[in-house]
């Protein structure tokens, strides 16, 4: 004997008892006007969202891969050979009295942290699309969890660093305690770029084309492959335009601790980061509102 | 008014026709902008307001949509292709913004413009739980807790830590609604995804969605199907060239969709039929079906299961106002809805606990093997094509053969006489 039966639904007690319309949340939709506040408090209450893309894009990066994770060492210590045998060696470009492969791979530690991060972030809105078009949340999620995800590359690559300082003989002095700030200083700055071009590749796939090329031409504005003394004194204020240059010369002194403290040249940077990133904020909060349609 | 879900006002939605299409490149923008000054110079000298006389073409995706919403109803939004519908969810879920207008909702807003958002094939069916949650706005705490009620929903527990590329889309889908559907919203933004997996699934959707609605949650449904806005909706809205063109009873919007239909674009709307009129929604909610069941009427298969000459007890109880009068509906479907025959009951009245108890039977189902869905329904005295509350139950007839072959089954005897068995004296 069988009997089919409609299926009984449990009644969630959260929902049984419907809310007086006083408590509830309000949301309002009114046409968007230019510029608009960051609404970082929003951001706040998705940061269990940020937190879940950034392990999502962490848990995918090397998933069918033959080496997986090998791969956040190989590329910065391919680079440090290369960089190694034909500027160390043959060029003899000097490099502040550290061997050349430690003073090229802290450098490039950093380095690869900006690369990789400013190439993900500009290109996250776009590789988001799905998303933008049909879910609501704070849109600014997007590329500070394509930026934070580099972070556990950058992690199992400073385990090789260890390595090589053991290697050569080099105990890291008191500087090492600021070495968080200059690794948020590269987060930062991936960050400031990464909004601008991130927004702009919406509208504009050209950007998709840039990054790989701008990203090659600076590093060779940064002194990864050779040190910041080569440019005269008065002109490093300058030099400290390029943030990337306050981070690497940052990372050096903080690790090894015998290339002098970036003083004026890390101010400037820090300052260009700052006026980049609040720019690219209000920018990206700007160009936001026109995501959905335009993607 | 505090039983507010959404109020729209003069919503409106403008959007560059192309834009949409393709994204411009820098180098058009930059000749663009070099060229800009001189045609706002032409235009200005041709009497213009300075913006190009001829600037980029333009449509009305939504023109001057204003409606109101009260909690716990469900809005059935329905138009043809390009009639604004989802660009009218896709402000109302925050996606994109009015050109004019507003709109306030009152409520946690859930939206469901796509049924797997955000699932990522390389992630175990456990991970995009999780992942998919996270970004329909659900916290970590509360997935875990509702986790267990998820996967055992979506039926997929054997594969659930399978990466989802491995899923059959059936599964996919699935898991996918079953995340959706546990979101914890007070107003529930749906546009067409309950059209997903088999027949029994589909059905347990919209029971769902029924179900979620007698908790209190405010539902608006844009759908292609006309079954659905008769089965779930209390009202509908019939939108064409981004207008509302009815707002009502949904038998009367469907009547007007159908009107609208058979005009080709161009030609002149259809009249409507009757004016809106929202004094039919008085007793919204109060009806509901329960205790719906089936039983066997003649011989079942062994494994439970009716055959095509067999037939089928139903028996349900209907809650509505006491003493208050309406017609039953029996209506057997395909699983998306076609309807292969309906019963339907003479007027009876709800005796003074507001209950009505009714059994039928279906002497022979003379239905082909395959899947169905049994609807019970209360429909109106005045016109029984509007349906008060309805309740659906898949089954399945068994038996060699299936519903490709024929719509119907029907019992034939044959009389013929075999040239091998009368042993070819011819």
């Amino acid at each position: 004997m069988a009997t089919l039966s409609g299926e009984a639904w449990r009644v969630d007690p959260e929902m049984a008892a419907a809310a007086p319309a006083a408590a509830l949340p309000h949301v309002a939709i009114r046409p968007a006007r230019g510029w608009t506040g960051l609404n970082l408090g929003e951001l706040w209450q998705y940061r269990e969202l940020l937190l879940f893309l950034i392990w999502r894009d962490i848990k995918v990066r090397y998933k069918q891969t033959a080496l997986g994770a090998a791969w956040a060492i190989l590329q910065p210590v391919f680079s440090m050979v290369v960089f190694s045998l034909f500027f160390g060696r043959l060029a003899k470009v000097p490099s502040d009295g550290i061997p050349y492969p430690v003073f090229a791979y802290c450098a490039l530690l950093p380095w690869q942290l900006f690369a990789h991060a400013l190439a993900e972030s500009s290109n996250s809105v776009v590789a988001n699309e799905r998303l933008i078009t049909k879910v609501y949340f704070p849109r600014l999620v997007i590329p500070i969890a394509g930026v934070l995800a580099g972070l556990v590359d950058f992690a199992i690559a400073f385990s090789v660093l260890i390595f090589l300082m053991l290697r050569y003989g080099i105990v890291p002095t008191w500087t090492i305690a600021t070495l968080p700030l200059f690794v948020l200083l590269a987060i930062l700055t991936a960050l400031a770029v990464g909004l601008w071009l991130s927004a702009l590749n919406v509208q504009y796939r050209d950007v998709r084309y840039t990054v790989g090329f701008l990203t090659q031409i600076w590093l060779f504005l940064s002194p990864v492959a050779y040190p910041s003394s080569l440019v005269p004194e008065r002109w490093r204020p300058l030099y400290g335009l390029n943030p990337m240059a306050g981070v690497v010369e940052g990372f050096r002194w903080a690790l090894v601790g015998k290339t002098p403290a970036p003083g004026a040249m890390l101010a400037v940077s820090v300052a260009v980061v700052l006026l980049l990133l609040v720019g690219g904020l209000f920018y990206f909060r700007r160009m936001e509102n026109s995501f959905a349609d335009v993607i | 008014m505090s039983d507010l879900a959404i109020r729209c006002e003069g919503v409106a939605k403008q959007y560059r026709i192309g834009q949409r299409e393709s994204y411009r490149s820098l180098r058009d923008t930059v000749t663009h902008g070099v060229t800009a000054p001189f045609r706002r110079v032409r235009a200005a000298l041709q009497g213009g307001n300075g913006r190009p006389a001829n600037g980029t073409p333009t449509i009305w995706a939504l023109e001057d949509i204003s409606f109101e919403v009260r909690q716990g109803e469900v809005l059935g939004i329905i138009g043809r292709n390009g009639a604004g519908k989802s660009t009218l969810l896709k402000i109302l879920s925050r996606i994109t913004w009015p050109t004019r207008g507003s709109a306030d909702i009152y409520g946690r807003v859930g939206s469901l413009l796509e049924v797997g958002t955000g699932f990522h094939p390389e992630l175990t069916g456990r991970e995009n739980v999780y992942l998919n949650g996270a970004i329909l706005g659900m916290r970590k705490s509360e997935i875990a807790r509702k986790f267990d009620e998820i996967v055992a929903f979506s039926e997929v527990e054997k594969f659930i830590d399978t990466p989802v590329k491995h899923f059959s889309s059936g599964m996919y889908v699935r898991l996918a609604f079953s995340v959706a559907a546990h979101l914890n919203a007070h107003v529930l933004l749906v546009d067409e995804v309950l059209a997903v997996g088999d027949a029994r699934f589909w059905s347990k959707c919209m029971n769902k969605v029924r179900s979620l609605n007698q908790q209190g949650v405010t539902i608006l449904l844009v759908t292609h199907s006309m079954w659905q806005v008769q089965t779930a909706c209390r009202r509908a809205i019939c939108l064409e060239h981004g207008k509302i063109r009815y707002d009502g009873k949904p038998t009367d919007a469907i009547g007007y969709y159908e009107g609208l239909l058979k005009t080709t674009d161009g030609q002149e709307d259809p009249v409507l039929a009757s004016a809106p009129d929202q004094a039919g929604m008085a007793s919204a909610g109060a009806e509901s079906i329960v205790d719906f069941r089936v039983q066997p009427l003649g011989e079942w298969s062994p494994e439970g299961k009716p055959l095509s000459d067999s037939g089928m007890r139903i028996a349900f109880a209907a809650k509505l106002q006491p003493r208050s009068e309406v017609k039953l509906l029996i209506r057997v479907t395909s699983p998306t809805g076609l309807p292969y025959f309906s019963a339907l009951s003479d007027p009876v009245h709800a005796d003074s606990n507001g209950s009505i108890h009714c059994e039928s039977c279906i002497q022979k189902l003379m239905l082909m093997p395959g899947q169905y869905l049994l609807f019970a329904a209360l429909c109106s005295v005045e016109d029984s094509r509007n349906m008060l509350t309805a309740e659906s139950i898949p089954f399945e007839v068994e038996g060699p053969g299936c519903t490709n072959e024929a719509l119907f089954w029907n019992q034939v005897d044959w009389k013929i006489r075999d040239a091998m068995e009368t042993g070819g004296r011819a």
